[in-house]
């Protein structure tokens, strides 16, 4: 946070710096509001009851039989409870599906960056080719898109200024899109837990104006970016052999996959998201394409998760439209 | 003579088949793991008042809050109103002259003890650090810890629960009293059989879940740690499947305690009793629903997730519904501010605020940011010390006299629920909103701007621990020197208040008759 030096807050308004988080706060203090009314009432309730229907005091507790029992009653505060919780029920998860299945961005740019998480810390890879490692920077309003994985455990991206988290599975890749609206540097924290240095997981989201983002871009190194290191790979690792266009093995194509069905040997298809095109480099046998033979071999623990990011991300550029998919 | 001069010695105990008696072993047992748990949350309490990890090593810190919560959640918890009072009442309430299988009563307290014994081990040989949550592949694959120990403990434990499942619900089927039909049986027992069917239902999830987490750390065999072909994420679904419903096997004992501590102290009939047993039961059917909603961030299906929130919304109202019962319960009652009664108050108040904030991370948007924070332990937190440790005061407090056949001294008793009210909120109020900026839990050292929240925090640590001191001195106390207690001391309803205190071994001379409805407060006993 931007005076993380000050140590005494009592935190009621945290930062708020994405396009999501002014909606979530609306969201959170209308909970608060409706919540505490409630509070308020319950309390009220006893205590003016606890005080007038004390043993021993001269209040009238003349009786009928709807002291015990009211099904008017029971109804009565039945329905506006219910309503209130569908009303935030369909809230909360109108902005959940906006927040964890976003739809792209309107200039229909959103900018890729690889994120592996390990026991401790965070690497990023920029699309550029540009690493870094607990620091990401990203320039002011521009839309970022998190293709997420990790080496070993469980862990998870958690941006609270954003409110954003996401976990991040090994073998596995999750996503996770925001578009930062406020300049400044950001904690990141790992939030599931993962082992001896959990919480020394944490890095920063530095904020820049989009300028001052293209310098720091241009002042650094560009080893390669990760599908120019794809196609690299693919040559290297072999994957050519059989999915190169002047094969001789019988191999699925590869150019134009990318975001399509693809009917599958046991029947049913698949999409050809970005964890498929993992699945079948490290588990060839998982999904075999209908009509081949399971002949491919497995590349498990042979690639790096790096070089599996790359792989990925060359096999995606060889499809040109960019679909909605992961 | 009564249960407890009927014999003397160990042996009289370690052996006995009075359930009674039973219930005291479990009394002592599950005290002796309170405060370990207890002792353990101190140290972490302590460490977190300064943002630096300096008072113990990240090692250190990971096994204490595991060690907390897997004593707490296993061998406190899930034990502690069942096991204790469930085991010295039920029969008492039924009229029965014991439990339906007493020889399995005693051997789930052996059960239990074996379980408690092999964490117990686990923890001197060399600790566990993977949180009660057990997440693969960490667990697994990663931990350096004594996981197989602890998990065969609580795989072991699972056991006592299920035995003492199986006797309550045959007990409660089998030996009502000759007209104690079901619609006259007190809330404590429409509870205790609730409870009963869920420890019955879900902990073979747990059971088989940790065999299968066993089986892949000793042998590598594949099953959630996806290196080997498994999922991590079955592994959530199937440790949510049972550890959601066990959120309500800890909470359904409660609020049949608070049902019976409100009636005797309004001196009133429970207002709408049918609402209330039924929103027992709904509570329990429900309660099995909703373990999607521990997994909105984890790589679930986002529709799942809107499937389980709604359902968890749902989850809501029947709860809701006993918070209205209870107050209208008071509505022209005679109400006296005895300790079990403040204790109970306490209940409502904090599980008022603990079901409100369990709305807010039901809901989807909200929970991105709370899940895995502060919030979300400070919302199980009000359910579970706030809700269900303060209904536990509450009935041990009710029926102390009964139990032991003495009077605790009731000024001391009421200073302690106070301290243990204003000392919890001061714990756990400042976490709601250091999950809501963003304090991750489990974390051993955190950023300096949560210092101030901490540090408040800690302080009502402190307050809590005295709160809960103060009723073990004066409880042991009044074991001696406590004022000896009639048969009813509160003026109560319900067959346990019309016998002796203590009880007669054989608790009833003969088979009482029942011919009125439950809590009939508007006749004399």
């Amino acid at each position: 946070m931007a005076d993380a030096d000050d140590r005494w807050q009592l935190l009621l308004f945290p930062e708020s710096a994405s396009s999501v988080s002014g909606q979530v706060d609306t969201l959170f203090w209308a909970m608060v509001v409706a919540c505490g009314l409630v509070v308020a009432l319950v309390f009220t309730v006893l205590l003016v009851f606890g005080i007038r229907y004390r043993r021993g005091s001269p209040a009238s507790r003349r009786g009928s039989p709807l002291l015990y029992h009211n099904r008017w009653l029971e109804i009565g505060w039945s329905i506006p409870v219910l309503a209130a919780f569908l009303f935030f029920f369909a809230w909360g998860a109108l902005l959940y599906v906006e927040i964890l299945d976003p739809p792209t961005p309107e200039d229909g740019e959103a900018r890729r960056v690889n994120v592996i998480g390990k026991q401790w810390m965070w690497k990023f890879q920029h699309p550029e080719g540009i690493r870094e490692i607990n620091t990401l920077h990203v320039a002011v309003g521009q839309t970022v898109r998190l293709r997420m994985t990790s080496q070993d455990v469980i862990h998870s991206f958690f941006v609270p200024a954003f409110r954003i988290k996401q976990d991040v599975l090994p073998q596995t890749y999750t996503r996770l899109q925001f578009t930062p609206t406020k300049v400044g540097r950001f904690d990141l924290y790992c939030a599931e837990y993962c082992g001896l240095s959990h919480s020394g997981m944490v890095g920063e989201v530095v904020v820049m104006p989009p300028s001052e983002f293209q310098d720091w871009l241009a002042r650094r190194d560009r080893p390669g970016t990760p599908q120019q290191d794809g196609e690299r790979l693919f040559r290297q690792y072999g994957c050519s052999g059989c999915h190169g266009e002047a094969s001789s093995v019988r191999a699925p194509d590869l150019a134009g996959l990318y975001g399509k069905p693809v009917p599958l040997e046991s029947g049913g298809t698949v999409t050809a998201d970005a964890q498929y095109l993992r699945d079948s480099i490290v588990f060839p046998s998982k999904h075999v394409v209908a009509g081949y033979a399971p002949i491919m071999p497995s590349f498990k623990d042979q690639i790096s998760e790096e070089d599996l990011l790359k792989l990925t991300a060359y096999i995606q550029s060889l499809t040109p439209e960019e679909p909605d998919a992961p | 003579m009564n249960y407890l001069n009927a014999g003397y010695g160990l042996k009289s105990w370690l052996l006995t088949l009075d359930h009674k008696r039973v219930a005291w072993l479990y009394f002592i047992s599950i005290t002796g793991f309170f405060f370990l748990g207890g002792a353990a949350a101190t140290l972490v309490r302590l460490e977190l008042i300064t943002p630096a990890g300096d008072l113990l090593s990240s090692d250190a810190y990971n096994q204490m809050f595991s060690l907390h919560g897997i004593v707490m959640v296993w061998f406190f918890l899930i034990p502690s109103i069942p096991a204790t009072m469930g085991n010295f009442l039920l029969p008492l309430m039924l009229g029965a002259r014991d439990m339906a299988f007493p020889r399995l009563n005693l051997m789930s307290w052996y059960v239990f003890i074996l379980g408690g014994a092999f964490t117990l081990t686990a923890v001197i040989a060399g600790g566990i650090d993977t949180g009660w949550t057990f997440y693969t592949p960490y667990s697994t694959m990663f931990s350096n810890g004594a996981v197989l120990a602890a998990a065969t403990g609580v795989f072991i434990v699972g056991f006592s629960s299920i035995l003492t499942g199986i006797n309550f619900i045959v007990t409660t089927h089998k030996m009502r009293a000759p007209g104690l039909t079901w619609f006259r049986l007190p809330l404590f027992v429409w509870a205790q059989y609730a409870t009963s069917l869920i420890m019955v239902l879900a902990t073979p999830v747990l059971s088989i879940t940790l065999v299968l987490l066993g089986v892949e750390r000793a042998f590598g065999i594949g099953i959630f740690d996806p290196e080997l072909g498994g999922d991590p994420i079955l592994f959530e679904h199937l440790f949510w499947f049972y550890s959601h419903p066990a959120v309500y096997i800890m909470l359904l004992p409660a609020m049949g305690v608070v049902s019976e501590v409100i009636a005797c102290f309004a001196h009133k009939r429970i207002f709408g009793y049918k609402v209330m047993a039924f929103s027992i039961l709904a509570i329990a059917l429900f309660g099995f629903l909703v373990w999607g909603h521990h997994m909105f961030v984890s790589g679930q299906s986002i529709y799942a997730g809107v499937a389980f929130s709604l359902l968890s919304f749902l989850v809501s109202v029947p709860s809701a519904l006993k918070i209205f019962n209870w107050l209208a319960t008071l509505y022209k009652g005679h109400i006296r501010f005895d300790a079990p009664m403040l204790f109970a108050l306490s209940f409502i108040g904090l599980f008022l605020i603990g079901g409100l904030t369990g709305v807010f991370v039901a809901t989807l948007a909200l929970d991105i940011q709370m899940h895995d924070t502060y919030f979300v332990v400070a919302h199980f937190h009000y359910i579970m010390v706030g809700g269900m440790v303060s209904a536990y005061m509450a009935g041990l407090h009710f029926w102390w006299p009964k139990i032991t056949g003495r009077l605790y001294p009731e000024m001391w008793a009421r200073v302690s629920a106070i301290i243990v009210f204003a000392g919890f909120n001061l714990t756990f109020f400042p976490q709601f909103i250091l999950g809501w900026a963003g304090m991750p839990r489990r974390y051993h050292a955190y950023a300096e701007e949560f210092q101030l929240l901490n540090v408040f925090s800690s302080a009502g640590a402190g307050m809590l621990a005295v709160g809960y001191l103060l009723p073990l001195l004066y409880l042991l106390w009044s074991l001696r020197y406590g004022a000896r207690a009639g048969g009813n001391p509160w003026d109560a309803r319900g067959l346990e208040w019309t016998v002796a205190s203590p009880p007669p071994k054989e608790n009833f001379a003969t088979v009482p008759r029942v011919d009125s409805e439950a809590y009939a407060y508007d006749t004399p006993q």
